[in-house]
């Protein structure tokens, strides 16, 4: 008889559940995975040493280009490391802005990996619906910052402007298919203020996560998919280093938002959701709950926004550009937004570490400054790079199928994994 | 956890391995030589008043040309952030590694198995050894990559550039074709510039 050996597969670089360009090294025995190793670096684009010749401030639009679906989440680690060591106050409004956007980012990306994670594993249908509500979002991050995806709003100091005042209008004479009747329909909810149509999407949002829910939550074939797949306990998790939704799976509340709150966080009233058995289905269901407890955060932002006019960016010139007005007619101002621009703001010596709770996970930026207009050392921490290096050990045992299940419940960009 | 009390834990239960403590910017760091590294990770640990359970993070820092040439000590230091849920706080650890030509620092990653990819990583691209690491294998960069690309003297274009050529049908590697620009100077001021 012949031996029986293991078999080995290259699962990607190009493969559709791959997210992205992984390659994967997987020893088989039949269908059972022996070892996983993940071969990744293919986006490397050196994000850390390109900004260690950029200013400050150039440096920051990089950061988007990380975890691109959670863009502003990581320019809120960037802009607050900064901050820290230039040890500057931002302004309340611009903390709330701050919050509210993480918080759309936040159902943005758990929007994409619900579509993602549902196609992945044999659902269609969600896909189509996750993207309908995304279009919303993605007005939103138009109509502040004029991107639908690399923003650059955050700014050390504060955010580059106020909330608008309208929101743009579907036009019937740009529109091929649609009538002038259909297009009335699509700005229904658009002639208010930015404020008004983010309410408005606040009010509907937990009608489509209800809907999302009878689509996956008690059907069969998504619970044979993700029930008992990747079981992993809180210790173990902690060890591996699993942050955000992968350790409050396993039972873990462990928020920083809650734990070491950052701007604003300890004024808005939201609940952490953790899991019981660690597995992707509780994962799924916290991410699930995650997107109704963002909405609730999203509301009270608007209101307190509503009310609560000010400054958005700090009035220390040295690290933000006056405004254009002061510019036009005053000297000093002047020097200050050439200076700004040209040779970039000088951040004091010294070094420190600040992570926010990223949709995927803890997202840290440790920021070596020696006083130069460039940073020394900038290291991102990126949640997926320690969520990847834990596919091994819980892959191992379990059926190719569900690797794929695997990496719809790590939530994987490799945007952030190889930066 | 308070930072002060985090501090004086420290000093009672490490005594005189920190080489130096420092605080900046509200957070804690500490400085270990590297013999004593591996023990000081264990303590770190288990020991119950500290309880750090997890490798946040672990990167390497090539210091040869801090603020334009001031810097006086070793080249390469290996720099871990950790964090204990427990106690709710964080600490950043910094082993400066003693031999510029051949740095060599013990591996964590038995006490943390977090650390496993993140020394990979510091590998890959300052060259630091990690002893006991058990698969130390570049990361990020290309299979077949020569040097360590973070390192201050390698150059930010690179050395080689890849590209498909028609004669020999094949991808090949040749010397890069672009020249280095650097639209903004760096610069570091002079203490107290500009009053």
């Amino acid at each position: 008889m012949a031996d029986i050996r293991n078999y080995t597969l290259n699962f990607g670089p190009q493969h559709p559940a791959a997210h992205g360009v992984l390659r994967m090294v997987l020893e088989l025995d039949g269908e059972v995975v022996k070892r996983a190793d993940p071969h990744i670096g293919l986006l490397h684009r050196a994000t850390e040493k390109l900004a260690e010749h950029k200013t400050f401030l150039q440096a920051m639009p990089y950061m988007d280009r990380l975890d691109y679906v959670s863009m502003m989440c990581n320019e809120h680690a960037y802009v607050m490391a900064t901050e820290k060591l230039l040890g500057i106050e931002v302004p309340i409004r611009a903390q709330y802005i701050r919050v509210m956007f993480d918080e759309i980012t936040r159902i943005l990306n758990h929007l994409l990996w619900l579509g993602a994670h549902g196609l992945d594993i044999g659902a269609m249908t969600i896909f189509l619906y996750t993207f309908r509500e995304r279009e919303d979002l993605m007005d939103i991050y138009e109509a502040v910052s004029g991107a639908r995806l690399h923003a650059a709003y955050y700014r050390p100091g504060g955010v580059y402007r106020d909330l608008p005042d309208s929101m743009p209008l579907y036009e019937t004479a740009k529109m091929t298919v649609h009538n002038a009747k259909q297009v009335d329909g699509m700005n229904a909810n658009r002639h208010g203020s930015m404020l008004d149509f983010i309410e408005d999407f606040t009010n509907r949002f937990p009608g489509c996560v209800d809907e999302y829910e009878t689509l996956l939550t008690d059907n069969r074939i998504w619970k044979q998919r993700t029930v008992g797949i990747g079981v992993i306990t809180p210790e173990r998790a902690l060890a591996l280093g699993l942050t955000g939704p992968m350790l409050r799976g396993s039972g873990l509340a462990w928020d920083l938002r809650k734990k070491q709150p950052y701007e604003v966080y300890d004024r808005v009233d939201f609940d952490i959701p953790v899991g019981v058995n660690g597995d992707c289905y509780d994962r799924y269901l916290v991410r699930m709950e995650e997107m109704r407890q963002s909405n609730r955060i999203i509301k009270q932002c608007v209101d307190w926004l509503r009310v609560n006019p000010g400054p958005v960016i700090t009035d220390n010139h040295k690290v933000a550009p006056p405004a254009r007005e002061g510019m036009k007619q005053n000297m000093e101002e002047l020097i200050h937004h050439f200076k700004l621009f040209t040779e970039g703001m000088h951040v004091p010596e010294g070094e420190c570490y600040a992570a926010v709770e990223h949709p995927k996970g803890e997202f840290g930026i440790y920021m070596v400054s020696d006083g130069a207009n460039k940073p020394y050392r900038l290291k991102i921490r990126a949640p997926g790079f320690s969520h990847m290096s834990a596919m091994d050990e819980m892959a191992r045992g379990h059926m190719i199928a569900d690797v794929v299940a695997l990496m719809g419940t790590f939530d994987i960009v490799f945007g952030e994994i190889d930066r | 956890m308070k930072l002060e009390t985090l501090k004086q834990n420290l000093q009672g239960v490490l005594a005189d391995k920190v080489v130096r403590f420092s605080e900046h910017a509200n957070q804690l760091a500490i400085e270990i030589s590297p013999e004593h590294w591996l023990e000081v990770a264990r303590t770190l640990r288990d020991h119950p008043e500290l309880h750090f359970e997890q490798l946040t993070d672990l990167c390497g820092v090539d210091y040869s040309t801090y603020g334009d040439g001031r810097w006086q000590g070793p080249r390469f230091c290996a720099v871990t952030h950790l964090l204990s849920v427990r106690n709710n706080c964080r600490l950043r650890v910094k082993v400066f590694v003693s031999d510029d030509d051949f740095p060599v620092v013990d591996s964590v990653s038995e006490i943390w198995p977090g650390a496993n990819w993140f020394e990979r990583e510091a590998f890959d691209l300052f060259g630091i050894i990690f002893t006991g690491h058990p698969d130390l294998r570049r990361i990020l960069s290309d299979y077949g990559f020569i040097g360590h690309p973070f390192r201050k003297d390698f150059p930010l274009i690179g050395n080689v550039e890849m590209r498909y050529d028609p004669e020999q049908r094949r991808v090949i590697y040749q010397p890069v074709s672009i020249d280095p620009r650097e639209l903004t100077p760096r610069i570091v001021r002079e203490e107290n510039y500009g009053g």
